[in-house]
């Protein structure tokens, strides 16, 4: 039923009431939807982090523990809400709204079935790139509003990290694009006959871990460094403020996981099952491959983080580029899967070159 | 163009997710580039040595356990020996070879927790720390046989051990023994060749062979700088002298070498198990002081080779039951004399790092 509204809505609006009532039940819906699930991907990440952790993680709140998201929503809205004294005022209130804002923008222009998303924008990537970026406007003014030296620290390594990241991330979207020839995200899902994984395994390689960075998941938590930081740039922060910043880290990460089903696993497509299940499968995937990698690995140092984006995934992501154009323009009538092929070879030669003559360890600075 | 910047002090401490306790450290930032650190103690002061000139030497056990508690045996074990000496009591053979299984046990004990939560300042989320934990367990379900204690055990008497092995203990370690070994080479294979913990550890936090003997340091702090000194081998103790074990020693003294000493060090303790529980003799496990206990007057100083370092304890005694001066030296405390050296010129992120190498336990440090 769900489904049928939904398209009844997104049907191309002929008229200006048509149009109006799609932004608007649409919006509702991503938004709703965003939310809730959000609670279950919570739940599914504390889960996986237990059975990674040789414990069984939260089972006592309702059925297999899942209503211990809600508990913890009810606990944190009942918490006192407070403002340091020092902080700026207006930007502190500003900033979880921020910072949450743009993740649920994202969503927008990711299609949840054939052309049934809220904007068919034709410029959707670079819509992404966009919106995403604004996230780390929100965090560092969280960070610099709080009056802390923690947070200050987090808000700096934000602007350093986010800036950095991004560029290897919009050049592994380009690939995409040269690939699918259209920067709507629904003529790229379209396009994806093979998914794209396949003939861009470097381009993949590099958006997961440029996204990593970019919704501050491990090893690249630098900005909410618990071990240093303890919280980084949200420590001043809690009741509903907190939860808001909560809730923008998790949307974050569960938008980019649609955001990597969409670009690379061939989004809502599959046989059988119905689209939106398709979409939800790989994005709870690719949502699964980051609760491990946060489950594994240790925390990079700042300036590890910088020479890896710069150094390692900056080159990587040109040359990707390169040959991904080079294949398209040259040979257009090639057959795609030798585009495939010289991107494996690229990822492959790239890394063992790299792990061979570079090692990210850091020196001591004279002082 | 030239900025204008400059330095602020960060408190690091003493509430904080990673000093392992109440330790605050005032550390002046330039950036994030340590240029000068001030380590602030005695947020956990007891008067542990104050205590104990108003206590009979009997009462003064107790107290002990609370120094290193992840390791309280072998405090236990320090001091009784240390009064061993002071009153000339001999120690049945029995007992020597329960002390040097209890104490090897708690070495295992505390290095594991010491690598768990070096690995948890590294930024990991608690993973290899709750692996840890599980072989932690095992040991402390067999010292909870022996004294019926879990974490403060309490177990060594002057002249010998509280009470004799039950029945089921030496199968239950012989199990144990069986079980530990791999579980150990689990751990390793699984840490020491991960690239991150390469790039945060290795060459970092340099402990220099001099520096580390100016400091005093012992344990595997000293020998990860490549000092090959061990008092079961330099000074035997107890039964040390007729087991058959390695001192292992690194050369490079930082961050990573510490780790392998002390992956290196669980593996000589289950040797010295091994044999201890092969050739345990029967007979009596105390050889019994008078109640009123009055060691003769004048002035001690004993030792072990605690899991931390050199455990030494100080007595002076005037021939009356309480001591006139007890003093401890404490490995803990001792160790972190070198800190300043260790981090000056270092990020933020590498404090949390080399501290932990450094496997202090607070309770020790303050008393």
């Amino acid at each position: 039923m769900t489904e049928t509204l939904l398209i009844t809505v997104s049907a191309r609006p002929e008229t200006s009431s048509e149009f109006w009532l799609h932004l608007l039940l649409f919006g509702l819906g991503i938004i709703i939807v965003l939310l809730t699930s959000v609670m279950l991907f919570i739940w599914l990440e504390r889960r996986l982090i237990g059975r990674f952790q040789l414990r069984p993680g939260p089972n006592r709140a309702g059925p297999f523990g899942l209503l211990q998201p809600l508990a913890d929503v009810i606990k944190v809205l009942t918490k006192e809400d407070i403002i340091p004294n020092r902080a700026d005022k207006i930007i502190f209130w500003v900033a979880p709204v921020v910072s949450l804002a743009p993740v649920i923008l994202i969503l927008a222009v990711v299609p949840i079935a054939d052309s049934v998303l809220l904007a068919d924008l034709n410029i959707g990537v670079l819509y992404v790139i966009a919106i995403s970026s604004i996230v780390s406007l929100g965090v560092f003014m969280a960070g610099w509003a709080s009056y802390n030296k923690y947070s200050m620290i987090s808000a700096m390594r934000s602007v350093a990290q986010l800036v950095s990241y991004e560029m290897p991330l919009i050049l592994s979207m380009a690939g995409v694009v040269i690939l699918a020839g259209s920067l709507s995200l629904n003529d790229i899902v379209k396009a994806q006959s093979i998914p794209f994984i396949i003939l861009q395994p470097a381009g993949f390689f590099v958006f997961f871990i440029a996204s990593l960075a970019e919704i501050n998941r491990t090893p690249f938590d630098l900005l909410e460094a618990e071990s240093e930081l303890v919280a980084g740039y949200n420590i001043e922060y809690s009741g509903m403020k907190f939860a808001t910043f909560y809730l923008a880290e998790y949307c974050e990460a569960v938008v980019f996981s649609a955001l990597a089903a969409t670009l690379f696993f061939g989004g809502w497509q599959g046989p059988w099952l119905p689209p939106i299940i398709w979409l939800l499968l790989k994005t709870v995937l690719v949502f699964s491959f980051i609760v491990w990698i946060r489950a594994t690995l240790p925390r990079l140092r700042i300036d590890q983080v910088m020479n890896f984006a710069w150094k390692f995934l900056l080159p990587l992501a040109i040359l990707n580029l390169l040959i991904t154009g080079l294949s398209v323009s040259l040979w257009p009538e090639a057959p795609l899967w030798i585009t495939g092929i010289a991107s494996l070879v690229l990822l492959v030669v790239y890394v063992l070159f790299w792990s061979k003559f570079f090692k990210p360890g850091g020196k001591t600075v004279a002082v | 163009m030239v900025f204008k910047t400059e330095p602020f002090i960060l408190n690091l401490g003493p509430i904080h997710p990673s000093t392992h306790g109440v330790f605050r450290m005032r550390v002046v930032v330039d950036g994030e580039v340590i240029t000068d650190i001030e380590p602030v103690f005695g947020y956990l002061h007891r008067g542990i040595e104050k205590l104990a000139e108003n206590k009979t030497y009997k009462q003064i056990i107790p107290l002990t356990d609370r120094m290193d508690y992840v390791a309280a045996m072998n405090n236990n074990l320090a001091y009784a020996i240390t009064v061993e000496k002071l009153a000339g009591i001999e120690v049945p053979e029995r007992a020597e070879y329960i002390r040097v299984i209890m104490s090897e046990l708690q070495r295992i004990v505390s290095h594991l927790i010491g690598i768990g939560s070096f690995f948890n300042d590294m930024g990991t989320f608690f993973t290899p720390f709750v692996y840890m934990f599980t072989g932690k367990e095992k040991i402390t379900d067999l010292l909870e046989m022996v004294s019926g204690q879990r974490l403060l055990h309490n177990y060594m008497r002057f002249g010998g051990v509280s009470g004799d092995l039950p029945p089921e203990f030496l199968p239950a370690l012989r199990k144990f023994l069986r079980e530990m070994p791999p579980e150990i080479d689990m751990y390793d294979r699984l840490l020491k060749e991960n690239e991150i913990v390469l790039a945060r550890s290795k060459n970092v936090g340099i402990l220099t062979r001099e520096m580390a003997i100016n400091a005093s340091a012992s344990g595997p702090v000293l020998r990860a700088s490549g000092v090959k000194r061990d008092m079961r081998k330099a000074d035997p103790y107890s039964v040390y002298d007729r087991f058959d074990f390695d001192v292992p020693v690194a050369c490079n003294g930082d961050c990573y070498d510490r780790y392998q000493v002390r992956i290196e060090e669980m593996r000589q303790s289950i040797r010295i198990i091994e044999q201890a529980a092969a050739g345990i003799p029967e007979g009596e496990v105390i050889n019994p002081v008078p109640l009123r206990f009055q060691p003769p007057a004048g002035e001690v100083y004993g030792f072990i080779e605690g899991s931390k370092g050199e455990l030494g304890f100080h007595i002076v005694s005037d021939g009356s039951a309480r001591p006139y001066r007890l003093h401890v030296r404490a490995p803990s405390l001792i160790n972190l004399t070198a800190l300043k050296n260790m981090l000056t010129g270092w990020k933020v992120a590498d404090v949390m790092v080399i501290f932990g190498s450094i496997d202090i336990c607070l309770g020790e440090v303050d008393r």
